[in-house]
């Protein structure tokens, strides 16, 4: 029951996109049509739900005084090192088994390696203290969602907004950037759920 | 100092805005400017952090074998934010605390890393470090406009001073509690664009 609590929070009430604004470049970026977005959403999803358990583990196990030293310090260079090195075995396996979907993703899959909302979770997971790595992949598994779902959602309404009448100096990035504010806001009513 | 070190310098500015013209780094732009002391602290330690790491990378340049180079970049760039973390650990918890994860998603900060690629790269290690430094002070300057409407109009303060007279309360005037909310950022950096692009015309969208 808590999972299912912290699965539906991490997907709405503390959705990547709308409350943290991480992973906003390739968010507005990639938010043209809703294939790529989709496929680059389902790639992020996949890469953070891996590498999130993986810090866990290296967190609890190696940063957090076990042999004495105090390793804190260091765990953003872990963190990035573990999410480039995952990125770039995803990419490598990728291209070897399913070269149709290496060149629909093209340069995101590469790009997914300085993705802010892959090395937020880890950042966030180490504020938060989760109790067993389970907790730690349903958090991965929803804020992936989350973030999945904020990508398409914004694609399928750019699809729409090529064709509405936008003044001059607002067309492109000004009305993307007033769209996600107003789509954030409509995500503020999830604020307080609770299951 | 020559032309070409002026443009490097005047450009990432205004023209070639890194937030508003070029969409890098707007992940930590918008969470952090609620006030504007977060919002100078931080943009602060994007400046130093792209000016070092520049600095670094062009240094190395020619030592970087092409295939690896993401990853050293990486390493180069996580080095200068530990350095810039600890310091503010040290000397400024407070603010490091209300600035937690967005001190460490500089590694992650589209900037640091678009500038090491597209200027480091190529460059010696002296007009590099005024490129990353310059770009850095472009980041700042937008959240630093972005921070001042929202802490004015939020909490009425700036830099944690009141600003608005107490008798303008007692007239029946209310802070906006909406600014203070994530999606007013986004609203406010839209107009940011727009008057930036009703000035600058060349850069409007077709």
């Amino acid at each position: 029951m808590e999972y299912i609590s912290l699965f539906v929070k991490s997907i709405f009430v503390d959705n990547m996109i709308f409350a943290y604004f991480l992973g906003m470049c390739s968010y507005l970026a990639v938010s043209k049509n809703v294939k790529t977005a989709s496929g680059l959403g389902v790639a992020v999803m996949f890469v953070l739900a891996c590498t999130l358990p993986i810090n866990y583990l290296l967190n609890k196990f190696l940063m957090n005084n076990p042999f004495g030293v105090d390793l804190s310090f260091l765990s953003f260079i872990i963190f990035i090192a573990v999410i480039a090195a995952f990125t770039q075995i995803v990419e490598m396996v990728v291209e070897k088994f399913a070269p149709s979907l290496y060149g629909a993703l093209g340069i995101y899959l590469p790009l997914i390696a300085v993705n802010c909302a892959i090395l937020g979770g880890s950042l966030f997971m180490q504020q938060r203290d989760f109790v067993n790595v389970g907790e730690a992949t349903v958090y991965a598994l929803g804020s992936g969602l989350g973030w999945l779902l904020a990508i398409v959602s914004l694609a399928a309404i750019r699809e729409r907004l090529s064709y509405s009448n936008v003044p001059d100096g607002l067309k492109g990035l000004g009305i993307t950037f007033i769209t996600v504010g107003l789509m954030a806001i409509a995500f503020m009513t999830f604020m307080g759920l609770t299951i | 100092m020559n032309a070409k070190l002026k443009e490097t310098i005047l450009n990432p500015i205004f023209k070639g805005n890194p937030i508003t013209v070029l969409v890098l780094g707007i992940c930590s732009a918008l969470a952090v400017t609620v006030q504007l002391k977060g919002a100078f602290v931080m943009g602060l330690s994007v400046i130093i952090v792209t000016g070092l790491s520049s600095l670094v990378v062009s240094s190395l340049r020619k030592t970087i074998p092409n295939r690896v180079r993401i990853i050293i970049q990486l390493v180069v760039v996580s080095l200068m934010v530990i350095l810039v973390d600890q310091f503010l650990k040290a000397y400024a918890f407070q603010i490091e605390k209300q600035l937690s994860v967005y001190i460490g998603l500089i590694i992650t900060n589209c900037i640091v890393m678009g500038r090491i690629e597209a200027f480091a790269l190529g460059n010696k290690p002296w007009p590099s470090f005024l490129d990353g430094v310059s770009n850095g002070a472009g980041y700042a300057m937008i959240l630093i406009i972005v921070a001042f409407f929202r802490e004015l109009l939020g909490s009425g303060t700036l830099f944690g001073f009141q600003v608005i007279p107490q008798c303008f309360y007692e007239a029946g005037y209310m802070n906006n509690g909406l600014v203070i909310l994530p999606p007013m950022a986004l609203i406010l950096l839209g107009c940011i664009v727009w008057v930036q692009r009703s000035i600058q015309k060349d850069l409007q969208e077709k």
